[in-house]
């Protein structure tokens, strides 16, 4: 689908390299560092469906044991994401996580690297909520469009960690930009495309291990233009916003028979395990409930709340079809993605607690997005929402900082009084409450995770380059370091 | 009809104005005092500059002939005639930014098929007498949002096929393609380096420039039928006798050394001037294109590797190139986003270019290129093409205060500012009835 963005888009090379026409998002869900053990004998169904869940999440890759170093940084302003900066602050960090951050001097901690960073700014890891990094691979190429699986309008089952490739050369260029997490998603070929995965930015094999720990499952969903001009050009369902509509309400009815069912047998099953316990009788395994079923199993996840939707809308009324649609089947979005109406609605979007993941000043490559505006972020988050800036391009990430600036001067500029502090939270702490891991990470305080950017002075301004990103206390870029990650990469660069 | 638009266009300006400190009388001129203007010959603080009717009248911290009364409004008056002043105090004046490869006012919706204009689909490979200025909408709803970037001129071109047509070069002002269109036949541009074979490319490219070469040797060849088999109509052909007599230069897409190589092979051969688009890996070849005076346009925020020619980008490649002497030309290659070209530069910056060298890629430098030399600097004579900044035109956070295009002062309003205002309370759209019995 990259393809055709990029002959359709003509003079847009950046949009073109962002799959811009096809690009929703998803969301996440189960723990990431599985154990590499069977689980234990299922009892019940849904207890089955959430082990079966389980098993297909373990990880056939070791990681070896990775040696946190014990960190001490000082000198430097903290942009916390969680309030006022510090000046003269320090942060200690031990096993991965923040141990002590204030201003002045820091208590000893024995064995620590010590960090000068007299004069720099220091925020947590970027987090972008809609990347397609390893599903469309960078140099583009047929080979490594992995990111529709465009042969039915809804394919709930498909997860977007089995296309994402490891040796893509943006994963490192992102870091470079400070970004230390990413959710990689489907693309917006289908209305429901498929499982999102959040991952860490570190070099590994497999994506499996990249998984970010403890991360929920996320969903990637979408409505308007791409589903119905995707399978209306090949004169199949949809090709109208309405047939979208049908066609999702379709899969969640099923979806809800599937999870009523699941319900009904589990409840018969204690029923009979109540029974057999007085008359020790009969083997009850035999009625095992509905068959297995991958697109419904997501699908009952959405339905359950345990896997997080991540919806990509442009128009206003598409959103509101769309949080109908939620409403009629008991399910909450987590996220609209591009949503470049979001200001039109943001009351009902705050209201409601819906993330907005969109841009600072993308506009006009299609007729949904004409009405984009820079100020939407402010806007949205002057009322009270939970505004996030998202890149959908491999351009885009490497840069989410000056996305992010724009987006908030645009607001400042408008009459939209915004503290800084708010404006870092939108590529920080709101996508990380987006996809579920705002406990983890996404600011920085004592007790989470030390991803982190030393940047070389205000993050806000397009001069400033991030010197340094940590990743879980570990040092992932140094700009000092111009080894390449990525196996595609070696033996063809050239230096001057 | 006229004068209604006249009088909404003048209620437009004036609306614009409201709140600041311009004397609004009936003027001949225009002075911008106090800010720091920057020219190729460097920054001047504290200058003065004179706008009459189109062009700038002078520059500099003392101006011949001009009198100012400094007050709560200041008056000045030039040669005569009364101005209107600008206080500019802590701005920063540049000229109006020049984007080299959009599809500004030839498009509309990137998607929708009906509002594309900039690219022929099933059209031929030769279409050099495509002219992009037949199509140009000075109306489009994304001229006033590049104004809004600080734009005030654009290359607007085709694309699509192995020569795509001739640009047009515009201010993005006037209410006609009469008023906005500068030269109607900027350049020429092709890529050779679309198609499967790259040496096919360049091969039918040459076969082109040959076929109007002879063409323009033997003009009277073909009506007596004493013409060879021509490898594409005469209108495609006749329209390459301007790149091939050197008056326009030819616009190539490239971004893999290689096929630059292949490209300055090209023009020195067929004696052309030669610009290069896309360039990611020019940098290799720095001394070549700087020995061939070769300008090269480059987005500095694209680093790749987007495609298997550009596994060579560098995010500084606009240093290294500046370093060798090239002439460089930086591009957003975006039409709705064409107000993002002074983050290129910006970043091109971040990357350890000079500020002033930045600035030029995006002034001075495109319009000697295309052949516009009265704009892109500050200078008296030049077209009055000028933006004054709230701060550094670079930096995230500077806003244009005033855009000046052929010394007309541009609202800063585009549709998107029309929404932002209609949604700055909610609901938004009128949704409430009008009232039946107006006064009663």
């Amino acid at each position: 689908m990259l393809d055709h963005t990029r002959s359709q888009l003509g003079h847009l090379t950046r949009a073109a390299l962002s799959c811009v026409l096809l690009c929703a998002s998803s969301a996440p869900v189960l723990a990431n560092e599985q154990p590499a053990t069977a689980p234990a004998g299922a009892t019940s169904p849904l207890k089955a469906l959430k082990e079966a869940e389980q098993q297909g999440l373990r990880r056939v890759e070791p990681i070896a044991a990775i040696e946190y170093p014990k960190l001490l940084i000082t000198g430097a302003e903290i942009h916390t994401a969680a309030g006022a900066p510090i000046t003269d602050g320090y942060l200690l960090v031990e096993a991965g996580r923040i141990k002590a951050i204030g201003s002045g001097q820091a208590p000893p901690l024995e064995g620590a690297i010590h960090i000068d960073a007299s004069g720099k700014i220091i925020t947590p890891g970027l987090i972008d909520t809609h990347s397609h990094l390893g599903v469309y691979a960078a140099p583009s190429s047929r080979a490594h469009s992995d990111g529709n699986e465009a042969t039915a309008p809804a394919t709930a089952g498909v997860w977007a960690e089995h296309s994402f490739g490891p040796q893509d050369p943006g994963i490192q260029r992102a870091v470079a930009g400070g970004v230390t997490t990413i959710q990689v998603l489907p693309g917006s070929a289908n209305l429901i495309g498929g499982r999102g995965v959040v991952l860490q930015m570190v070099p590994r094999r497999g994506s499996r291990a990249m998984r970010f720990p403890g991360a929920p499952e996320t969903i990637k969903m979408a409505c308007g233009e791409n589903p119905k001009r995707v399978y209306g050009s090949r004169s199949s369902a949809p090709s109208t916003r309405m047939g979208n509509i049908r066609a999702t309400r379709s899969a969640f009815l099923a979806a809800s028979r599937f999870l009523e069912r699941l319900e009904q047998h589990q409840a018969s099953s204690e029923g009979a395990k109540k029974k057999s316990r007085k008359r020790r009788s009969k083997d009850s395994s035999k009625e095992s409930g509905p068959d297995r079923d991958l697109d419904l199993e997501s699908l009952a996840g959405v339905l359950r709340g345990e896997i997080l939707p991540q919806v990509h809308c442009y128009r206003a009324d598409d959103m509101l079809s769309m949080l109908q649609l939620a409403d009629e089947f008991g399910f909450s979005i987590r996220s609209f993605h591009h949503a470049t109406d979001a200001y039109k609605i943001r009351d009902i979007l705050a209201t409601k607690q819906v993330a907005v993941s969109t841009w600072a000043d993308w506009w006009g490559f299609k007729l949904e997005a004409y009405d984009a505006i820079p100020e939407s972020a402010a806007m949205i988050a002057a009322a009270g929402g939970i505004a996030v800036i998202h890149s959908d391009s491999s351009i885009g990430i490497q840069r989410l900082n000056q996305e992010a600036a724009k987006a908030w001067y645009a607001g400042l500029n408008a009459g939209f009084e915004l503290s800084r502090n708010e404006a870092l939270r939108w590529i920080t702490w709101n996508p990380a409450w987006a996809l579920g891991i705002h406990e983890q990470t996404g600011s920085l305080e004592v007790g989470k995770r030390a991803d982190l950017v030393i940047w070389s002075g205000d993050p806000f301004s397009v001069y400033t380059r991030a010197e340094k990103v940590f990743i879980e206390g570990v040092l992932r870029h140094d700009q000092a370091d111009l080894r390449t990650w990525s196996d595609f990469e070696l033996g063809q660069r050239n230096s001057p | 009809m006229k004068a209604l638009a006249r009088l909404t266009a003048l209620l437009t300006l004036l609306l614009s104005l409201l709140g600041s400190a311009v004397a609004q009388e009936a003027t001949d001129c225009t002075v911008i005092i106090g800010s720091q203007v920057e020219m190729a010959t460097g920054s001047s603080s504290d200058a003065l500059v004179v706008i009459k009717g189109e062009r700038i009248a002078a520059v500099g911290n003392a101006i011949n002939g001009l009198e100012l009364q400094p007050g709560v409004a200041p008056t000045a008056r030039y040669q005569g005639g009364t101005c209107q002043t600008v206080d500019a105090v802590g701005s920063i004046l540049t000229a109006g930014l020049i984007e080299v490869s959009s599809a500004l006012g030839l498009v509309e919706i990137g998607l929708e098929q009906k509002t594309r204009h900039h690219e022929w689909e099933e059209g031929p490979n030769n279409r050099a007498g495509l002219r992009a200025s037949d199509a140009y909408n000075p109306r489009s709803s994304l001229v006033p949002v590049a104004r809004l970037g600080g734009l005030t001129s654009a290359l607007v071109v085709p694309t699509g096929g192995l020569i795509s047509g001739q640009s047009a070069l515009v201010d993005l002002s006037g209410n006609s393609q009469q008023e906005a269109i500068v030269l109607p036949s900027a350049a020429v541009h092709a890529n050779p380096h679309s198609g499967s074979s790259r040496a096919a490319g360049l091969y039918l490219l040459r076969q082109a420039l040959d076929d109007a070469r002879f063409l323009l040797r033997n003009p009277s060849a073909h009506q007596q039928g004493r013409s060879r088999d021509l490898s594409a109509p005469l209108g495609a052909l006749r329209a390459l006798a301007p790149v091939i007599e050197n008056k326009i230069p030819l616009v190539l897409k490239a971004d893999r050394a290689a096929d630059i190589e292949a490209a300055l092979r090209l023009a020195e051969e067929q004696n052309l001037r030669l610009v290069i688009s896309g360039g990611a890996e020019a940098w290799l070849l720095a001394d070549q294109l700087a020995t061939s005076k070769s300008a090269v346009v480059i987005d500095p925020m694209v680093y790749g590797p987007g495609s298997f020619d550009q596994l060579n980008g560098r995010p500084d490649n606009a240093v290294l190139l500046d370093q060798a002497g090239v002439n460089v030309i930086i591009s957003s290659f975006s039409s709705h986003r064409a107000g993002t070209l002074r983050q290129s530069a910006g970043n091109a910056v971040r990357a350890g270019l000079k500020p002033s060298a930045a600035l030029w890629a995006i002034t001075g430098a495109p319009a000697q290129a295309f052949g516009m030399p009265d704009r892109g600097e500050i200078r008296a004579g030049g077209m009055a093409n000028l933006v004054l900044w709230s701060g550094d035109p670079l930096e995230l956070s500077s806003v244009p205060q005033r855009v000046f295009i052929r010394g007309e002062q541009q609202a800063l309003q585009s549709r998107q500012t029309e929404l932002r205002e209609r949604y700055r309370n909610l609901p938004g759209s009128p949704i409430e009835p009008p009232p039946l019995l107006r006064g009663q």
